[in-house]
């Protein structure tokens, strides 16, 4: 099974091989005056291609630096002391490692079914005429600014929370502790809640690449033994297509990791981890836009600097696993035309 | 009558397969409609308080004290123009130029190493690219200014711009470059106006998007730009920005910002829609249509 595409590959690599060995020659005979400008625009190509390790290199470089004072002092501590006081500069990050991990996994428990529905749908189940409109919507949302998803949460999301949604979460489910106390409308739910519409949009245009991915013979074979169309989906699509979801699902995670400005509008800002998702929190990414430009102080800056430390390096680990796993769905990039 | 299974015995879809096959049927065209339900109310409530609040006297006046009506956002408007001027000027040339380097001079494992680096600084917190830039140039300069907010901006720029210029390249058929060799063309120049060229439609489209995604950012802005209530003509000082001044008013307890607030977000989004439709049109309209 697998020796033709090897056969089929190693073809095109020797066809490959062959064309630029020529271009090789050919590069070799050109004319003296075209090798200059030739060298110095491989040149000038080559350094663009490396401030991009630059730039990465020069973020941690500076969150190292500026943060050494912190982790001196604190060390390891600094991630589960949960005493944030600039007065006495004391500072533990536990809260907001708290409130970033707790309004992400909310947000992706929301957002998870209803993007992998909606790709579902897409690629699988809706008429070719709406298939684009939906296509055109969902990148829509992706396109609305964290800014004015806040906005949003603000004035239409939390009123509605606090006058609908919670006093019958409160009714229904306060005996499980996490529907309990003050109802504000603004805390952890409707941080979960803003997080989950942002990153419906990503996780479901992964998906809907990877499931468009899929061989349309995996779904004419299950179809042809007599499978439902959701038997069909389930085990000839899902299935098949599972790595690249997952990738696709963590790749929404380091977006809700790293999310600011929506989540600061709404999250309530306060340092304290509460069972209960009505009450406040805060998160890494909200204690950085809030307090960073008030910072007085050098230890209380290089704590703040810390936390975007630890916030870079999670979302980076997170990133390239989201990245390996969509890449060994859908190969990477568009290979080659040939045409 | 013949039968047409030929005797094979076909028996009923069972009652429980049929409902599983419906339930999740309704599933996924419950879940269709939860997702557009979010936008339609986002639009909708644009569009009723942004309408409403949105008059001349926003678009050409500075910010009023607390307590006085009237004013605008039209420092933060020009300011937001300044901005994402110079994160173009610097971003898409260097996200261009990494685009042409992966499709056209990568070879083997430093090509993977790139792209994935590219994807990888895709993932980056804004705001962490925003204490990076604080500490390069702010601390240094000791005081915000539009350019420092131009060059956060521009770093968020390049990998998306690279990627897709990337993409677009690497669908340029290999004849094309062929012919132009052939014809004694020195590779600079056949990568400049033979392939850049063909492709231009969606490396274009590329850097719309790009621009779409930078234009609502804030949170690199906060302690870059940092926002000002007047005029401001020099690039080097604190400037406003449209998605920093909406941020500014929306956290704010006054009911005359709320109302600005709404107007400047229906700017801004007024201006990424038209980018977007805008790249919706070259792309449907160019000689290459987009991967996806």
């Amino acid at each position: 099974m697998t020796a033709i595409p090897a056969l089929a590959q190693a073809a095109t690599e020797r066809k490959e091989a062959a064309v630029s060995s020529i271009l090789a020659r050919i590069r070799t005979t050109y004319p003296r005056s075209s090798r200059i400008p030739d060298a110095v625009f491989a040149v000038l190509i080559f350094l663009t291609a490396a401030s991009v390790f630059a730039i990465v290199a020069f973020v941690l470089w500076e969150l190292l630096d500026k943060s050494r004072l912190s982790l001196h002092r604190f060390g390891l501590g600094f991630f589960y002391g949960h005493d944030w006081d600039p007065v006495n500069d004391q500072y533990g990050a536990l809260p907001f490692i708290y409130g970033t991990l707790v309004s992400s996994f909310l947000g992706l428990i929301i957002a998870v079914p209803l993007s992998v529905g909606v790709a579902v749908y897409v690629t699988e189940m809706c008429p070719v005429r709406l298939r684009a409109i939906i296509s055109f919507l969902v990148e829509l949302l992706a396109a609305i600014p964290s800014v004015i998803y806040g906005l949003w949460a603000v004035f239409v999301l939390a009123p509605l929370l606090r006058e609908y949604v919670e006093p019958f979460l409160a009714k229904t489910l306060g005996w499980t502790g996490f529907f309990n106390g003050p109802m504000y409308g603004l805390g952890m739910l409707a941080a979960g809640i803003i997080l989950a519409i942002m990153i419906v949009p990503i996780v479901a245009s992964i998906t809907r690449e990877v499931l468009t991915a899929v061989p349309q013979n995996q779904r004419e074979a299950v179809l042809a033994l007599g499978a439902t169309r959701w038997e069909m989906i389930r085990m000839g699509v899902l299935r098949n297509a599972r790595i690249g979801i997952v990738g696709g699902i963590i790749l929404g995670l380091g977006r809700a990791l790293g999310e600011t400005m929506a989540v600061t509008m709404v999250i309530g800002n306060r340092p304290e981890i509460a069972k209960s998702l009505f009450a406040p929190g805060y998160t890494m990414a909200s204690v950085i836009a809030n307090e960073f430009s008030e910072a007085t102080g050098d230890l209380y800056l290089s704590a703040l600097v810390e936390i975007g430390l630890a916030l870079f390096l999670v979302t980076l680990v997170v990133n390239a696993l989201a990245r390996l796993l969509v890449w060994s769905i859908t190969g990477g990039n568009t290979g080659r035309a040939n045409a | 009558m013949p039968d047409p299974t030929n005797g094979a015995v076909t028996k009923p879809v069972s009652l429980y397969r049929r409902a599983m096959n419906q339930a999740a049927t309704a599933f996924a065209i419950l879940a269709a409609i939860l997702v557009i339900v979010p936008l339609l109310a986002i639009f909708v409530y644009l569009l009723i308080k942004g309408v409403g609040a949105l008059d001349w006297a926003f678009l050409t006046q500075t910010p009023k004290p607390v307590g006085e009506a009237g004013g605008g956002m039209a420092n933060a408007i020009v300011g937001s123009g300044v901005i994402l001027g110079i994160a173009s000027l610097i971003g898409i040339p260097v996200g261009i130029g990494c685009g042409v380097y992966l499709a056209e001079y990568a070879r083997g494992r430093l090509g993977d190493v790139v792209r994935f680096t590219a994807d990888v600084l895709n993932g980056v917190p804004s705001i962490v690219i925003g204490i990076a830039v604080y500490s390069l140039i702010v601390v240094r300069q000791k005081h915000f200014s539009a350019f420092s907010g131009g060059i956060a901006l521009a770093i968020m720029m390049v990998p998306t711009v690279a990627r897709a210029t990337e993409e677009m390249l690497l669908m340029v058929p290999n004849n094309v470059r062929e012919a132009a060799f052939g014809l004694g063309i020195p590779k600079w120049r056949t990568t400049l106006s033979i392939t850049l060229r063909t492709a231009s439609a969606g490396v274009i489209t590329g850097c719309m998007l790009a621009f779409a995604r930078i234009a609502g950012e804030t949170a690199p802005l906060l302690f870059t730009a940092f926002g000002n209530q007047f005029w401001n003509k020099n690039p080097n000082q604190p400037t406003a920005a449209l998605p920093l001044q909406i941020y500014t008013y929306a956290i704010s307890p006054y009911d005359e910002w709320h109302r600005q607030a709404w107007a400047g977000a229906l700017i801004l989004i007024i201006m990424i829609v038209v980018a977007v439709a805008a790249v919706r049109l070259t792309t449907s309209r160019g000689t290459l249509k987009g991967a996806s």
